[in-house]
């Protein structure tokens, strides 16, 4: 068994004129949670397609889990879970019968597939929902079952694309609680992912894209100290460019979101001193985070 | 690009199975529906056509004309049955349902799903051929050992159809497209293939065309065994289906695999 779980090297694919990955090359090793993360139509997308074998590339090698993909790709899926962007559950049938489809997609038998749907159902929380149709489960449900269906061929690496888009908080939280668990046990998870606190939480490193190319990759950590290492103070309520024109001697570098100024700011206090006496103004001073690294890298709001 | 054609074919000869038996998980659950749907519009022709028609007609190669109709009907519920299953239930699990796609996250190739589709698509055919065919053998239209002949021959004509209708389901970019199939293709096979009066009728040019369709094959097999009668080039008519139901299955595996995997 190799040591690298998935390996990019120089991966091109365009469609007609447009480069929608280029000469993309990253590592994956056992065990680790890696996270692809980016605005909408990086490429994200197209990224997890490859490593399932979905997509050829035009050049550059891919490798999952020792096998050349997508030549030998079906080797591979056949240990790997996946979990989409989109629902695709069967609707009309119950979890427990989504379950059992699904895993004889696999080549199991019934007997085998029933053998571990208590502990699927146990994990995704859906004891009592075992034989209700998956039309009547909610939004967060839905995600569980497709999260304990990934996980029916007892998989190395798990492919997940956006986990958590249209969730409510409350669920988001518990898949994440749930995806955490799966890293304790040993589990090599790929995710993608526009959500800058789900990256931060659970990626052990990750990997910025924009328009199909690489522009940051480290643990979330390293990159924010690297990229920002300093505090940030956030404006709201006033004309940003005239308060940005004020503040601009004492901080290390502005940003303007929206209605919002970024302020870098090795020493917040200075900062705070000079709006003393204004009103109207919301600040907030906190810690950098990575949503702080993505606007400093793609230098603008994330395009939705 | 012929080493990735392969990988898309089926990867073993069991893999379909799975896909087969998740179409009828969900069938069972409609069951009555979906039967009383199929046989609806084949039955409402046979005693349409068959009192109505056959008053005036008399009688058809020498026989009762609803008789001959009732083989032509099985035939051509067979044909209604494996195309209308293939054009929109496997093109909405391939499109908008997304039950293709999570089946392609697995070991599956595409290959297995196309098969698993087919004997799907099949067996919907067994059901409404078999029905129509028990219907007139009830009515004595038809001995009751011939329904039992009848039946491996209405499980290769849905295979056939079912297959050709694949490839239409691989190049059609929506629901609207099916239209110009049923009407331009389906429909007129009704009157070509010999199911609802003889090719004999047909002018010189079209018994021609006629002898190349799938539905001509099907009735000179299905026909003679309900009427009881002998039938002529079996080997003949046996290969063409086969023909029909294989070679649109390799090509529907390469359409579908430029449509979803790129």
């Amino acid at each position: 068994m190799s040591r690298v779980h998935i390996d990019f090297a120089g991966v091109t694919k365009s469609y007609k004129d447009r480069i929608i990955v280029g000469g993309l090359s990253f590592t994956v090793g056992p065990g680790e949670c890696f996270g692809l993360l980016g605005p909408n139509g990086a490429g994200k997308s197209t990224i997890t397609r490859m490593v399932l074998g979905m997509i050829p590339p035009d050049a550059g090698k891919i490798t999952v889990l020792g096998v050349p993909v997508p030549a030998r790709a079906r080797l591979a899926r056949a240990r790997i879970g996946v979990v989409p962007q989109f629902d695709n559950l069967d609707l009309e049938l119950t979890v427990r019968e989504n379950l059992l489809a699904f895993g004889r997609y696999f080549s199991m038998s019934t007997r085998e597939v029933e053998a571990v749907i208590p502990s699927l159902l146990q994990f995704a929380r859906l004891e009592n929902k075992a034989d209700a149709r998956v039309a009547e489960l909610s939004g967060g449900m839905k995600r569980r079952l497709t999260l304990a269906r990934s996980l029916i061929n007892d998989p190395q690496l798990l492919v997940m694309d956006e986990p958590t888009t249209g969730l409510d908080p409350h669920a988001r939280h518990l898949i994440w609680e749930r995806l955490r668990s799966l890293l304790a046990r040993g589990k090599t998870i790929i995710l993608t992912t526009h959500f800058m606190e789900e990256a931060e939480r659970l990626c052990d490193r990750l990997c910025v894209i924009e328009a199909g190319r690489k522009i940051a990759e480290g643990c979330p950590r390293a990159l924010i100290d690297e990229q920002i290492g300093c505090q940030v103070i956030e404006i709201y309520g006033g004309n940003p460019h005239e308060l940005g024109a004020l503040i601009r001697p004492y901080v290390q570098r502005i940003e303007v979101s929206g209605e919002t100024l970024f302020c870098y700011a090795p020493d917040p206090e200075q900062v705070l001193v000079q709006l003393r006496g204004r009103t109207g103004l919301r600040l907030l001073q906190r810690p950098p985070n990575l949503e702080d690294v993505f606007l400093r890298l793609t230098g603008r709001e994330m395009k939705d | 690009m012929w080493e990735r054609y392969v990988a898309a074919l089926p990867a073993n000869v069991w893999n379909w199975v799975a896909v087969w038996r998740r179409n009828y998980l969900v069938w069972r659950k409609l069951a009555l529906a979906s039967i009383l749907g199929n046989l609806a519009e084949p039955m409402s022709s046979l005693f349409g056509l068959g009192f109505g028609l056959g008053v005036m007609v008399g009688g058809v190669d020498g026989t009762s004309y609803i008789a001959f109709l009732a083989a032509g009907m099985v035939a051509t519920s067979a044909m209604i049955a494996a195309t209308f299953e293939t054009i929109y239930a496997t093109f909405a699990r391939m499109h908008a349902l997304r039950t293709w796609e999570a089946m392609l996250c697995t070991q599956l190739t595409l290959g297995d799903i196309i098969l698993g589709e087919l004997a799907w698509a099949a067996t919907k055919s067994i059901l409404a051929g078999t029905a129509i065919a028990i219907i007139a053998a009830m009515l004595g239209y038809a001995a009751w050992s011939s329904v039992l002949y009848a039946l491996p021959v209405i499980a290769l004509t849905g295979l056939a159809f079912a297959s050709l209708a694949m490839v239409v389901t691989a190049l059609a970019p929506s629901y609207h497209y099916f239209v110009f199939y049923q009407t331009l293709i389906v429909t007129p096979m009704l009157y070509l293939g010999g199911a609802v009066f003889p090719v004999s009728q047909l002018p010189g040019a079209f018994q021609q065309v006629a002898a190349f369709l799938p539905l001509t094959h099907s009735v000179d097999l299905i026909r003679p065994a309900m009427l009881g009668r002998p039938a002529d080039s079996v080997g003949v008519h046996i290969t063409a289906l086969c023909i029909y139901a294989i070679s649109p299955f390799f090509l529907s595996a390469a359409l579908f695999r430029r449509r979803l995997m790129r």
